[in-house]
């Protein structure tokens, strides 16, 4: 190969690769959320497809679902996005204590909605298979629910990993893909409450 | 600091061929895990295209059973997609982008790691399907219920479900390496690497993988409600429990349409690679080329309904989606006119992997004009299920990516194996390859305008001459591989050992060593300067170029 301009010297110095990792995994983990968004959103439209051109949508002897309980289900997890949020505020001004405390909280209020998402399935009269609401109901909730799992799942992992001597700075980014997890649980709740609750 | 440490401070070639067959992190090693793997699949998916053709080559059903014909044409479509063109392609994207970008790895090695491991267990599992009672699954690579929702009572395994966990299984591979590949390219790249310095195979390779992440969800998501109507009784799908059999065409081609651009985008950033290199000319319109495949990806996105204009949609989508799938030919286009731009008065050397790319063109635009055929709503309707559409998609996967893989194979074959690949044996398997496939796939048309429907093991004697043609085709093309396997056997083991730059490209791969050292380029990260491609400008490529040049030198 020949230049123009062949370089003053020949001296090639050490340049180490700067790559900040815990940037990485931020990033990975945002791309993984938005394509795990199109899962939903696949459920979603697919929900809306059988529902708008189903001639039966209840099963028979369904009249609609009760939509007081898990309004009050949709407040308390909505809430949490706040507490979770409030809990990374408190890590970031190194009060591991309150950090601590909110994450707990929050974690508390996601076991509270399963726990309501429990309740609300074992008293409904319609089952996964009858007909499209039956499977489209329960597979949307329980999707949701299994991510709603993960999430308690995770923050458990991270308090716990909080408390590891010396693993403070190692923990934080987890804290950030936890909690940003959570909020698009949250977010993936709000649509889907309005989509099977709302519009009935 | 003299050049002489650059050499030392590599760390020396560690281990031998057992390397390839353990949970390896080296990207390299995973590419080449990836690439020969998917060979294995390759041939078994070859084998049973020989079946195919030699089923059809009379047209009395004699060579097999109707149901064992079914289960054949299924099984050879999902291997040939699922088990070959994305792991080879995702073999070839390990070994290039780091490569390419002056990244030491992936951005997450051991999920690299997993997702090519995760490639073997769903690859047995579907194979395993042609074990089980009632056989592998029949439906078609697309599975439409209801054919695909018949499951025979009491058998919990069988070989629609192994199919469908499969097929699911390849998708968490999938995006796994997806995700792998965008953190990597955006986030690795060397000092002074902007996104307009950046080889065209990782912007087409950007496109690509940006599309598995939006399309492929939607595949999960509507198998994994296959897997309910099959397994667990829901009627998501079933017209007789209220479900909509058509809204799984839509889940599997809003992913399905975008796969092909999956595995052609890679192709044409292989193009835009080996045109420049032999032709040494800088690629016509960098910009536009770069730009082009993300309109490719937009477009491919919201094309999916033209897959099932005759499956009763409405009379708007069919207007609307015959547009945006013509439209195609527009950012498309602009490529191909590129190629030839390069191309032009270019001082061309037609080595193995330049003949290629010059078959591979010439199909794709032969793929190209049937698919702006095809997309016309009146020609759709009337060749929907024939021969034509079979041939159609032959020509874009096995024409030109297949043959476009084969390039990129023969190219960078030397860099990564430290190996020249044989001259004589790479143009005889270049010959084979593009009259076989075109004997092979040319002869689908006219079959397909007569009216001959696909998936079929019997036919009327009208269509014996073309078939005929068609099988001899097929059967030239599974004699070309030998001289291909032959080729990367003898010349891995005993081929002449290739200097770092063979071909005389320009790019940072070409820095390095072949083989290039575990780490790729160590402490000492390159600097770009200028835009790839600049053949015949005199510009170096980083800063220091001497320095490093030298340091292979003594390496």
């Amino acid at each position: 190969m020949t230049f123009t301009t062949p370089p003053s010297s020949l001296i090639v110095e050490p340049q180490p690769q700067p790559h900040d990792e815990k940037k990485h995994n931020l990033t990975g983990f945002i791309i993984f959320l938005c394509s795990e968004s199109v899962i939903f959103l696949a459920f979603f439209s697919g929900y809306a497809v059988l529902k708008t051109s189903a001639l039966n949508w209840l099963p028979p002897g369904v009249a609609g679902l009760d939509v007081h309980m898990p309004l009050i289900n949709t407040i308390v997890l909505v809430s949490s996005s706040g507490t979770i949020y409030l809990a990374e505020r408190f890590k970031a001004k190194e009060n591991l204590a309150l950090f601590r405390g909110f994450w707990l909280l929050s974690m508390a209020m996601g076991a509270y909605f399963l726990y309501g998402q429990y309740v609300e399935w074992s008293g409904l009269e319609f089952g996964f298979t009858s007909g499209t609401f039956g499977g489209t109901f329960y597979l949307l909730t329980g999707f949701h629910g299994l991510h709603v799992a993960t999430g308690i799942g995770l923050m458990g992992l991270m308090l716990v990993k909080s408390f590891l001597p010396g693993n403070y700075e190692k923990g934080e980014q987890g804290v950030e893909a936890t909690s940003l997890f959570w909020h698009f649980v949250d977010v993936i709740w709000i649509v889907l409450f309005i989509l099977i609750y709302l519009w009935q | 600091m003299t050049s002489a440490t650059f050499s030392e401070n590599f760390q020396p070639e560690q281990g031998s061929w057992k390397r390839y067959f353990s949970f390896n992190t080296d990207a390299k090693v995973i590419g080449i895990q990836y690439i020969v793997l998917a060979f294995f699949y390759f041939l078994i998916g070859g084998l049973l295209a020989m079946i195919i053709r030699g089923e059809l080559i009379t047209p009395a059903s004699d060579l097999v059973d109707r149901s064992v014909y079914n289960g054949i044409y299924t099984m050879h479509g999902t291997i040939m997609l699922f088990l070959f063109i994305f792991p080879v392609l995702n073999g070839l994207n390990n070994l290039l982008i780091p490569t390419m970008i002056g990244a030491p790895d992936m951005a997450f090695p051991r999920l690299n790691a997993v997702a090519f491991w995760l490639v073997p267990i769903f690859g047995t599992l579907l194979i395993s399907s042609f074990f089980v009672p009632g056989g592998p699954a029949y439906s078609g690579w697309w599975s439409f219920p209801p054919v695909s929702i018949q499951n025979p009572i009491g058998t919990f395994v069988n070989g629609q479900g192994l199919w469908i966990t499969a097929v699911a299984l390849s998708g968490v591979s999938s995006i796994m390496g997806a995700i792998n590949f965008v953190t990597t390219i955006l986030r690795m790249r060397a000092p002074g690497m902007g996104l307009f310095k950046m080889p065209i195979f990782c912007w087409t390779a950007l496109a690509a993988q940006c599309l598995q992440l939006v399309g492929l969800p939607a595949l999960t998501g509507g198998a994994l409600m296959l897997l309910m109507d099959l397994s667990f009784g829901t009627s998501f799908y079933r017209a007789e429990g209220g479900g909509d059999p058509v809204l799984y065409q839509h889940f599997f081609w809003f992913y399905s349409h975008p796969a092909v651009y999956v595995i052609i985008l890679p192709v044409f950033g292989i193009f835009s690679e080996l045109f420049p290199v032999y032709s040494r000319k800088p690629l016509f319109g960098y910009v536009y080329v770069a730009l082009a495949s993300f309109i490719i990806d937009f477009l491919g996105l919201i094309v999916w309904v033209h897959h099932i204009f005759p499956s009763g949609v409405a009379q708007w989508m069919r207007n609307f989606f015959m547009f945006s799938t013509m439209l195609i030919a527009v950012p498309t286009g602009v490529k191909v006119f590129a190629w030839l731009g390069t191309i032009w008065r270019g001082k061309l050397r037609l080595t193995t992997p330049m003949l290629f790319c010059l078959g591979g063109l010439f199909n794709f635009v032969f793929a190209g004009i049937t698919g702006i055929m095809l997309a016309t709503v009146p020609i759709d309707i009337h060749v929907s299920n024939t021969y034509f559409v079979v041939g159609h998609f032959h020509y874009v996967i096995y024409g030109a990516a297949v043959m476009g893989i084969f390039a990129a194979i023969y190219h960078w074959f030397p860099k990564f194996t430290g190996r020249m690949p044989y001259e004589g044996l790479g143009k005889l398997h270049f010959a084979l390859t593009f009259i076989g496939a075109n004997l092979n796939f040319l002869p689908m048309h006219p079959l397909g305008l007569m009216g001959m429907p696909r998936r079929v093991s019997s036919y009327d004697p009208e269509f014996a001459f073309w078939n005929v043609l068609a099988s001899l085709g097929a059967f030239l093309l599974g004699v070309s591989i030998i001289p291909f396997l032959l080729n990367m056997i003898s010349s891995w083991v005993r081929g002449e050992k290739a200097p770092a730059n063979p071909w005389n490209a320009i790019g940072l791969e070409w820095l390095l060593p072949s083989p290039p050292h575990e780490d790729n380029f160590g402490d000492f990260v390159p600097t770009v300067i200028s835009r790839p491609y600049g053949y015949g400008s005199g510009l170096p490529l980083v800063e220091n170029q001497a320095a490093y040049e030298q340091a292979l030198k003594e390496n």
